[in-house]
């Protein structure tokens, strides 16, 4: 169990808590965060759950596969530390992360 | 008003629309009284694995439900699952329960999805005869899919085909009976039906097109033995799957007097004859302001949609459907991402080949794109649900380019 921090665009921030093995996604939905939706249910197939994960976290998020890249490459808010909420699996060593929504999601 | 005198929100049926209205109106910091009616025992739960990891028994069922039970009670929300909604009362605004009592609503939502369409045929009450809606279907038919047995699917669909997968993972010998002369059809343009054709033959399923089922064949104490062809043959069965479509579920709303025209009819707010009333889902006949007629749709992501639409609605602002319909498949290491619908396209344009396993088809109309299917090239979809939302012109020629950068077409 440990805490994971969601910050929306406008700057509501909504802190969680979290069992390792969850998605962010699925952290962000069970939580009701406005704007995180996983339509695909972490299909990985509709892109509906970008997030932006701080700098200093995102080392500890696994690496981007494939088709969450060609994903990602269409999403207009995309920055260097963006990733599909569905493709990242928590791990303990993530408790205390801060991550960011996007303005729109695709 | 003071608080007790609440207004009170009623959403009928669990599935995904149900689910996704929930966690909508919470966001949305919803403050009415929201109580959610579901005649299965289950939280609203995704169907889509049904016919793919879970079937091939690689996903537990937990992993279905959209969020755990408790999530939606901690917020205040209320689920009375493994109930059924018999009758609305609109004069009262009050509706009777399978367990007789009564329930007071100030707005209705109705989401009652959609059933299977049976198939009446001689035969057809045997057992060993499955349909695949809900958990408790597939439960059912994952406990037959044991190695070396013989299952036929009728119906080329992309549920059926979807089983055909899982179960050739399983080790089952499948046979796919298909009345038309290309898989999915319905959905789907020749090229994409040839791809998953070849497919499906390649992992050793035994695909007939053009076969129309005329019944089924009895074996020992009533177990299903067989199909039975128009052209007089029969193919050997032990287990059978009967996947030919959905019929929207409108017999409640039937009875109450509301429109339905196969499906319940809304406007682009989700609203049905009642100003009380909403329709969400599957069960809809809808307009969407994309098309310029009215439709229906069988899909998460209408589902999804709508959901956001009613939300919007029940708050006082105004979001109308208006959408781009997209969908998504997996059959073995095949990822089909749609969008669009492409029955009314005029044009094709291919995108790389089948033979690299990346490719794509785009739709056109007039020289606009209308719809894309994307196998295993995400990029494609993405690109393509921006050009089909705005309905862009493009150049046949520069989408089958492979030096052409896609992102560069929007
Ligand atoms: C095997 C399978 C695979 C699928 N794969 C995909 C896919 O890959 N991608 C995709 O986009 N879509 C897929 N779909 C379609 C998608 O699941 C549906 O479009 C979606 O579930 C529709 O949501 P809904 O809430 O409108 O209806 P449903 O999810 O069908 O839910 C309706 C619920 O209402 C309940 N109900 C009905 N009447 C009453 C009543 N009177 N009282 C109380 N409860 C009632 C029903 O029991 C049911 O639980 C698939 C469907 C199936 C069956
Ligand atoms: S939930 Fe659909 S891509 Fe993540």
């Amino acid at each position: 169990m440990g805490k994971i921090t969601f910050i929306e665009h406008d700057n509501t921030e909504h802190v969680t808590e979290f069992e390792a093995g969850t998605t962010l996604m699925q952290i962000a939905v069970d939580n009701a965060v406005p704007g995180i939706d996983g339509d695909c249910g972490g299909e990985c197939a509709c892109g509906t759950c970008h997030m932006i994960v701080a700098d200093e976290w995102f080392g500890k998020t696994g690496s981007i596969g494939d088709a969450e890249e060609q994903m990602l490459s269409m999403t207009p808010e995309r920055a260097q530390t963006s990733r599909l909420g569905c493709q990242v699996r928590t791990t303990e060593a993530m408790d205390g992360m801060t991550v960011h929504l996007p303005e729109f999601q695709m | 008003m003071t608080i007790s005198e609440k207004q009170t929100t009623v959403i009928v049926g669990g599935g995904h629309a149900a689910g996704a209205l929930m966690t909508i109106l919470l966001q949305k910091k919803y403050q009415h009284e929201v109580v959610l009616v579901g005649e299965e025992p289950h939280p609203p739960y995704q169907r889509p694995p049904l016919s793919k990891n879970y079937l091939a028994g690689e996903v537990d069922q937990a992993s279905l439900y959209l969020k755990p039970r408790v999530v939606y009670e901690k917020a205040g929300q209320q689920l009375r699952l493994g109930v059924r909604v018999e009758q609305i009362d609109r004069d009262n605004k009050t509706i009777r329960l399978s367990d007789q009592s009564t329930l007071k609503y100030d707005q209705l939502v109705l989401a009652t999805g959609s059933h299977v369409r049976r198939l009446r045929a001689p035969g057809s009450d045997l057992q060993g005869i499955h349909y695949l809606h809900d958990i408790t279907d597939t439960d059912a038919l994952r406990e037959k899919l044991v190695p070396g047995k013989r299952l036929v699917i009728v119906g080329g669909g992309y549920i059926g085909l979807e089983v055909a997968a899982s179960a050739t993972k399983k080790g089952v010998n499948v046979t796919v009976l298909e009345a038309a002369d290309r898989l999915m059809q319905r959905v789907t343009g020749p090229e994409m039906s040839a791809f998953f054709y070849a497919k499906h033959r390649g992992a050793g399923v035994d695909v007939r097109l053009n076969t129309a089922v005329t019944g089924f064949e009895a074996g020992d104490q009533g177990r299903v033995a067989g199909v039975t062809l128009a052209d007089g043959g029969t193919v050997p069965a032990d287990v059978v799957l009967v996947s030919i479509g959905v019929i929207p579920e409108t017999a409640l709303a039937e009875a109450a007097g509301l429109p339905c025209d196969d499906g319940i009819v809304v406007d682009e707010f989700a609203r049905t004859g009642d100003p009380d009333i909403l329709a969400i889902g599957d069960c809809t006949h809808h307009r969407n302001l994309f098309f310029e007629k009215m439709q229906r749709l069988e899909s998460v992501a209408n589902a999804v949609d709508q959901a956001r639409t009613a939300a919007a609605t029940l708050m006082g602002e105004e979001k109308p459907y208006d959408s781009a319909p997209w969908f998504w498949s997996n059959q073995y290491d095949v990822r089909l991402q749609m969008v669009g619908l492409s029955q009314n396209s005029d044009q094709r344009v291919l995108r790389g080949s089948a033979e690299d396993k990346e490719f794509a088809v785009f739709y056109l109309r007039e020289g606009s794109v209308i719809a894309v299917d994307a196998v295993n090239l995400p990029v494609a979809f993405m690109v393509g649900k921006q050009l089909v939302q705005h309905r862009k012109s493009v150049c046949a020629k520069a989408l089958s380019d492979p030096r052409t950068d896609l992102k560069s077409l929007v």
